[in-house]
């Protein structure tokens, strides 16, 4: 059984998704939650590139244009996200994820 | 100077222009009002004057000047002016007794605090009764006629803070309106029959022969309009509010109660002459016989100045009425004109011996005003010898002669004339009466005592009046009937009366030798002593003080049948009115709680289960809201895994 390029790719990016969601689900400290949720919007990334260079149209940039977006935007939810983490270190002096349930409606 | 009848309707707009110009002075302006009003008349009289020389030209024409009001469906409502002798004779004497009155008001009423009022509602009496008078159309008339009834209520009830002027006020108001019921029937009768309600009217008036011929038997329609008649002048059974109509100021009692408003059912009835049967004429003479016996016999045993006066105006219109009965209204004119004159005169002398005894008026208590008030006691001689009938020199005399002679004449019975006989002398006996203890003797009271001389606004109404009583019989006389001529060209003078007229000069002697035996001689000393009639017939004599006792019939008969009525219909209104309101309300009532249970327990309880099923929803979704970030994103994890195995399972589709 030998595994083509597009196969191997699809496998480290679903490699790299399940490292980043067990990231997110088992840590309590939320800068390393963020981080966790950065890995799997790669992975997503990853999948991307590998569909658009093994895809039927490499040569329009599509996968890369897309990837671009998404990174701009991963960027601007990673500020929002740090914004987030210091209110909350403010509001209970540490940043224990698990203890900021106070926003419940 | 004559007047067009087009301009006919100046007379009474005048006044009553005078009357909104009282009415809108300030309080208090008594000058600006009376000065007004005296204005006003003047010119109504020169006016009425005119209207006379116009009338004179054609005594037998009736110029008429007719509009139409409004259009009604089928026809339209006419009004009209009527210009003839009888309309110019009744304005000139309504004016010129008015303009007197108003003058002599001027002296009377200057203290009073309302005075204002009080020539501003002369203004609108003087206004009404000229255009009663000058009417074509009875539905004009008629108005006027309650017009001047309203003016007479306001005026009798003007010293209104006095409880039996408000009380008199109100029972000549609704007296009359008894009479008033009728004369409104008679109208709409009349109406109905005619379709009109002008007088004349180019050939199609009520009182033009052709319509006349048409109308047929129409008894009924007279004596209803005679009922207005009675009511307004007095009559027997409605007399009884002409004398409680004295305790009104006395200018008003000499304007109204004596000389002018109570001659307007005379003056109706001979207006509407032509439309009288013989049947009702014999209803309207018995009526004025027994009136003017009445009132002749109830004034001698009065002892209220005005009240015997009252009584004695009365029992004059009770003449008038008799001349129409017997077919003569010409003589009822005759004797209405000269009535005014010296009943006027005979008032404001009254009013001039209760000004002048600080508003004493019980003739018992006043006494030998002969020396101070030389003019009054002159001029009221004057009257009282015209009003008894002293032969020849005063008007009184000839009027009365003429009614005798005609009431002589008339066919059917001599009854009346009987009666008109035995008022004469009991007239000269109430008259000889009043004047022996008014200004004869000494004076028995301090009003008395300290009387002197009005002013010369009284007492040159009083001279002029006395004047004119003289003067005004001449132009009736048998030998130069001019007014007779006059108002109706087609009068017969006819002569041979001489053996009535002898008798009836006795009876006046009689009367007059009666009153000073019993009066005369022996003076009264002390107002508290009795009578000299009270001695000879005590019983008699207390019957007719109590004037006949026809208040109290009145009250115990149709006074306590309308107060049956009255707790009748209050019950009624109390328990079955009330009842029935009650009851709607009670139901009213009901009607609301079963709504509101419906709504309670129908309605709002879907909506509350509703709701509160969409709030336990909502409590367990928020229960689910934790708040732990993590929980989510396991579930988020956990869904997409769920996903990921039914796109597997499902086949990719």
């Amino acid at each position: 059984m030998s595994l083509s390029s597009l196969q191997l790719c699809l496998l480290f990016s679903s490699a790299l998704f399940c490292l980043g969601l067990m990231a997110a689900l088992s840590r309590s400290n939320t800068i390393l939650v963020l981080l966790g949720v950065e890995l799997m919007l790669n992975a997503a990334n990853v999948n991307f590139i590998a569909f658009w260079r093994y895809g039927p149209n490499p040569e329009a940039a599509t996968g890369v244009v897309f990837v671009l977006f998404a990174i701009a935007v991963a960027a601007a939810e990673a500020a929002v996200g740090l914004a987030l983490v210091i209110a909350i270190y403010r509001h209970q002096k540490n940043i224990r994820l698990q203890e900021a349930t106070r926003l419940k409606g | 100077m004559s007047l067009s009848v087009q301009l006919l309707w100046l007379i009474p707009a005048l006044p009553l222009l005078a009357a909104v110009v009282g009415t809108l002075a300030p309080r208090g302006e008594f000058k600006l009002s009376a000065s007004t009003a005296i204005a006003a008349l003047t010119l109504s009289f020169l006016l009425s004057c005119g209207a006379l020389i116009t009338a004179l030209a054609d005594p037998s024409a009736h110029l008429t000047s007719n509009f139409t009001w409004f259009d009604l469906g089928h026809g339209a409502v006419r009004l009209g002016w009527l210009l003839d002798p009888l309309t110019a004779l009744m304005c000139v004497m309504v004016t010129f007794v008015g303009l007197l009155i108003f003058v002599f008001s001027t002296g009377y009423m200057r203290d009073d605090a309302n005075a204002k009022q009080f020539f501003c509602f002369l203004s609108l009496f003087a206004a009404a009764m000229l255009g009663l008078i000058i009417a074509n159309s009875l539905l004009l008339l008629f108005v006027c006629w309650e017009l001047v009834g309203l003016a007479s209520y306001l005026l009798i009830g003007f010293w209104f803070h006095k409880p039996e002027a408000a009380a008199a006020a109100k029972k000549a108001f609704i007296t009359t309106r008894i009479g008033d019921l009728g004369l409104l029937l008679g109208l709409l009768w009349l109406y109905d029959s005619t379709g009109t309600l002008l007088l004349y009217d180019e050939g199609q008036g009520v009182l033009d022969p052709v319509v006349l011929a048409g109308l047929g038997g129409s008894t009924a329609i007279g004596l209803l309009i005679f009922c207005g008649a009675v009511g307004k002048s007095g009559q027997f059974p409605l007399h009884v509010w002409l004398p409680d109509a004295m305790e009104g100021p006395t200018p008003v009692s000499a304007l109204i109660h004596a000389a002018t408003m109570v001659a307007a059912g005379v003056f109706l009835m001979a207006r509407v002459f032509p439309l009288l049967t013989p049947d009702a004429l014999i209803v309207i003479a018995f009526t004025g016989a027994i009136t003017a016996l009445l009132g002749a016999l109830i004034a001698c045993a009065q002892s209220d100045l005005k009240r015997i006066l009252a009584f004695s105006t009365v029992s004059q219109l009770g003449y008038m009425m008799l001349a129409i009965g017997v077919g003569s209204w010409v003589a009822a004119i005759f004797h209405l004109l000269t009535h005014a004159f010296f009943k006027a005169l005979l008032f404001l002398g009254a009013g001039s011996v209760i000004h002048a005894a600080h508003h004493e008026q019980d003739i018992r208590a006043l006494g030998g005003l002969r020396g101070p008030m030389k003019t009054t006691f002159v001029t009221f001689a004057i009257g009282m010898m015209a009003l008894a009938g002293v032969p020849f020199l005063f008007s009184g005399f000839w009027s009365k002669e003429a009614v005798l002679h005609a009431a002589h004449g008339w066919g059917f019975s001599q009854i009346p004339f009987y009666a008109g006989l035995v008022a004469v002398v009991l007239t000269a006996f109430y008259m000889t009466r009043l004047v022996a203890e008014v200004f004869f003797g000494h004076p028995r009271g301090n009003g008395a005592a300290h009387a002197h001389e009005n002013t010369a606004a009284m007492t040159l109404p009083l001279g002029l009046l006395a004047a004119c009583t003289i003067l005004l019989g001449a132009i009736g006389t048998p030998w130069w009937p001019w007014l007779q001529r006059t108002l109706d060209p087609e009068f017969l003078s006819e002569p041979g009366g001489a053996g009535l007229m002898a008798t009836s000069i006795v009876l006046v002697a009689l009367g007059l030798g009666a009153g000073w035996a019993l009066y005369g001689r022996k003076l009264r000393q002390k107002s508290a002593a009795a009578d000299p009639l009270a001695v000879i017939a005590p019983r008699a004599f207390a019957f007719l003080a109590a004037r006949m006792k026809f208040d109290k019939l009145y009250a115990a008969t149709f006074g306590r049948l309308s107060d049956t009525l009255a707790a009748c219909a209050d019950a009624l209104d109390r328990h079955v009115w009330d009842g029935v309101v009650r009851l709607l309300a009670r139901l009213g009532r009901f009607t609301g709680l079963v709504n509101r249970e419906a709504d309670e327990e129908g309605l709002n309880a879907g909506f509350d289960a509703t709701s509160e099923s969409i709030r336990a929803t909502a409590k367990a979704y928020s229960r689910a809201h934790t708040g732990d970030a993590h929980g989510y994103l396991l579930m988020i994890a956990f869904g997409f895994v769920v996903l990921v195995f039914a796109v597997l399972v499902g086949g990719g589709r």
